[in-house]
């Protein structure tokens, strides 16, 4: 057990190394560096270039060296916790990022619970109720969440709740709290205002998770031990529970790996229309004004998220799934 | 020799009889000839018979059919051109098509709008002149276009009459036609889908065969290539690499630079299909068989191997055709995917941005209509394509 846990974390390393080379490459795409496009930025706007500061910043990440070796000092400083410099804000990134990527987090682990509260009732009774209008409907119902671009259904929420309950909900916690050190109260906050970039995250992942659950509960459902089990005379509900809906249970848990990315780019694009201070909007900021050692630790933290996600739900499915934790492999 | 013959002379037994026509074994075995269409039919057949009875499935193909067709012929569908200003009208709702003037029969017609400019909102405010009737032209000549940006014409389905105007769905910011632009939009729109298939599905193919046949140190390099495109959430990664498409580059380049980049992502699930059909398969005998007789393993894969599944990873990649379209829309919406002069449903929907736009002209959001529209359709034709397809149902 305690090997593949190990094994599992010793997976990681190369991938993250992967991630981070990728990452680079990207942030390093656009022509010229962004150094040049800062002082560019700068002269435009009719403002002086200290060339002290440029002089310093051009040594500190090593932009007059070979590719390599500025990617060695990147990663090397993300190992240290520094993360870069945004020439946007004028401040170490990791200064800037800091609060929103913890929201990002909690508003994603609201949704991923959110998914699991509707998905998994619903997939059981679209399952138990194979061909019956209540299955046709919620699988219409399904189908629709899969249909509507999040950021449609987002401002057409905005417009209702405001309508409706007469509140704007842009934004994540009442104003007093914002730039506030985090406590109870503001956490409160924040989950009071999150139910709306809930929901519209949630209604697409919930959509393709009550689907696969629904297919992956059928398959069970038909096996010969369930026959057996019925012809028993076990009561139906019995039948249910005790056998296909904890076979059913491992694939909910690792299916956590297919719909993290879907949530994490929900949450973004949702983000942007909500006006959400999570790393989306601050993203898109970021890559337009090709801020690039910004948007290089948002996407590393982002896939981060996902690599971290999908072991937490290797973790949770070795404790479930005794095949996998005596085999000791790794399942993936 | 004779206790045969009186056996049968015993009264009241049957007379031995013989058959006189042509003795045929095999007479039992023959089969009707409704099951020999059935037994003999070719693969491709069987799912079509099979996916005639999926009603949604084939009632969505249609639709699907009938949007692809709509573009090869947008300019003569609607009543404007794509880039027509009509500066008088700005902002204008939807016209409605009226059939009776005055308790008269007229046929469909639409009232001209007048506008006014409400000083206390500052907004212009459209009412209908209901004194006369402008009856539609059908089968007209109006806005002139290049066909396809090829030839001259004006020839359309449909007309406004001479001094009035036929918005169906409403105008944007600089008075264009909502429907019309939207009609147009689903030729950038639905094809971004389809090239990026096209694209997505041969490096599915040939990156997930190479895994799959090959086995080992290939096998392993692109199974962790796989996972790790895998952990990244897509629409940060599109949304990076949109940024990265330089500026200079003309509309059409981008249109290809995005569905280069929505291909790169989405080939990774069709490969792991392939990788792991290829797996099971290249053990066979057949295939073996052909090993033996001296084939290439291009040939093997290619005549051999790919035959066997080639409708299921149609089916599936058909089911990933809508997540493309989304992605395309979701790029342009946030204005970082296609740019204008080129429309797409989601360049529309970069108009309707904001919550003014659906609390002030809400009439901007109905491209998110055949957004939905194709999306679903795709899915539900999809289901019925894969199930088709699968010989175990």
């Amino acid at each position: 057990m305690l090997r593949y846990v190990v094994n599992r974390l010793l997976l990681m390393i190369p991938t993250l190394i992967a991630i981070s080379i990728i990452v680079f490459v990207i942030i390093q795409l656009p022509p010229g560096n962004y150094l040049e496009s800062y002082i560019a930025e700068l002269q435009a706007q009719g403002e002086s270039v200290d060339p002290q500061k440029i002089a310093f910043l051009q040594s500190y990440y090593g932009l007059d060296k070979p590719p390599l070796q500025q990617y060695l000092h990147w990663a090397w400083g993300m190992l240290h916790g520094d993360f870069g410099y945004s020439f946007e804000f004028n401040l170490p990134v990791s200064k800037v990022i800091g609060d929103r990527m913890l929201l990002t987090i909690i508003v994603s682990g609201i949704t991923i619970l959110f998914t699991w509260a509707i998905a998994f009732p619903i997939g059981i009774y679209s399952a138990t109720h194979q061909y019956s209008w209540g299955d046709y409907g919620l699988s219409l119902l399904g189908f629709l969440g899969i249909a509507i671009p999040n950021f449609m259904l987002a401002l057409v929420m905005m417009y209702l709740a405001n309508v409706w309950f007469g509140t704007s909900i842009g934004g994540l916690m009442d104003p007093q709290y914002i730039g506030k050190p985090w406590s109870w109260a503001k956490f409160r906050s924040v989950l009071e205002h999150s139910w709306i970039p809930v929901i519209v995250i949630g209604t697409h992942s919930t959509a393709g998770m009550i689907r696969r659950l629904r297919a992956n509960l059928l398959d069970e459902l038909q096996k010969q031990y369930v026959v057996t089990a019925r012809a028993k005379g076990l009561p139906p509900r019995k039948v249910l529970f005790k056998y296909p809906l904890r076979m059913a249970l491992n694939f909910f848990v690792s299916d956590i790996g297919s719909i993290l990315p879907h949530i994490i780019s929900g949450t973004e694009i949702t983000a942007v229309v909500l006006s959400l201070p999570t790393a989306g909007p601050m993203l898109l900021n970021a890559l337009k004004s090709q801020d690039m050692y910004l948007a290089g630790s948002f996407l590393m933290f982002l896939a981060l998220m996902i690599v971290v996600g999908v072991l937490i739900s290797d973790l949770a499915l070795m404790a479930l799934d005794p095949r996998i934790r005596l085999q000791g492999g790794v399942a993936r | 020799m004779n206790a045969p013959r009186d056996l049968a002379a015993i009264p009241g037994e049957p007379e031995h009889f013989v058959s006189t026509a042509p003795f045929d074994p095999t007479s039992v075995m023959r089969l009707t000839p409704e099951q020999e269409r059935f037994y003999l039919a070719s693969q491709w057949k069987l799912m079509w018979w099979k996916f005639k009875r999926h009603r949604v499935a084939v009632v969505c193909g249609v639709i699907l059919l009938l949007m692809y067709a709509s573009t090869l012929v947008s300019e003569i569908l609607v009543p404007y051109n794509l880039h027509t200003r009509h500066t008088d009208f700005i902002y204008a709702p939807p016209q409605s098509v009226h059939w009776i003037h005055e308790g008269r029969f007229v046929g469909p017609f639409v009232y001209s709008l007048k506008k006014s400019l409400n000083m206390e909102t500052l907004r212009r405010d459209y009412a209908e002149d209901k004194t006369r009737p402008f009856p539609l032209r059908f089968f007209c000549s109006g806005d002139p276009y290049r066909f396809w940006g090829l030839v001259e014409a004006s020839f359309h389905v449909v007309c406004p009459s001479e001094g009035a105007t036929l918005f169906l769905l409403g105008t944007d910011r600089l008075g264009r036609d909502v429907l019309s632009r939207m009609v147009y939009g689903a030729r950038i729109s639905l094809t971004i889908g389809l090239l990026g298939i096209a694209i997505s599905f041969a490096l599915g193919l040939i990156i997930g065969g190479i895994a799959g046949y090959f086995g080992g140190m290939a096998d392993l390099l692109i199974q962790r290539l796989i996972e790790i495109i895998r952990s990244f959430p897509e629409l940060p990664l599109w949304m990076a690499l949109s940024a990265v498409l330089p500026v200079t580059w003309s509309p059409l380049l981008i249109y290809f630079g995005i569905t280069g980049i929505l291909a790169m992502l989405e080939w990774t699930g069709l490969a792991r299909a392939v990788r792991s059909k290829l797996l099971a398969l290249r053990e066979e005998d057949y295939c073996t068989a052909a090993r033996l007789m001296g084939a290439k393993p291009k040939r093997i894969i290619a005549r051999h191997l790919l035959p066997g599944f080639m409708s299921h990873l149609i089916a599936s990649a058909t089911l990933s055709i809508p997540g493309m379209i989304l992605g395309e829309t979701a790029l342009s919406f946030l204005g970082i995917g296609l740019r204008p002069p080129i429309t797409s449903w989601g360049v529309l929907l970069n108009e309707a941005q904001n919550i003014n736009v659906v609390a002030l002209y809400p009439w901007l959001m109905v491209p998110v209509v055949p957004v939905i529209v194709v999306i679903l359709a795709f899915n539900f034709f999809g289901d019925g394509l894969r199930d088709a397809a699968d010989p175990y149902r």
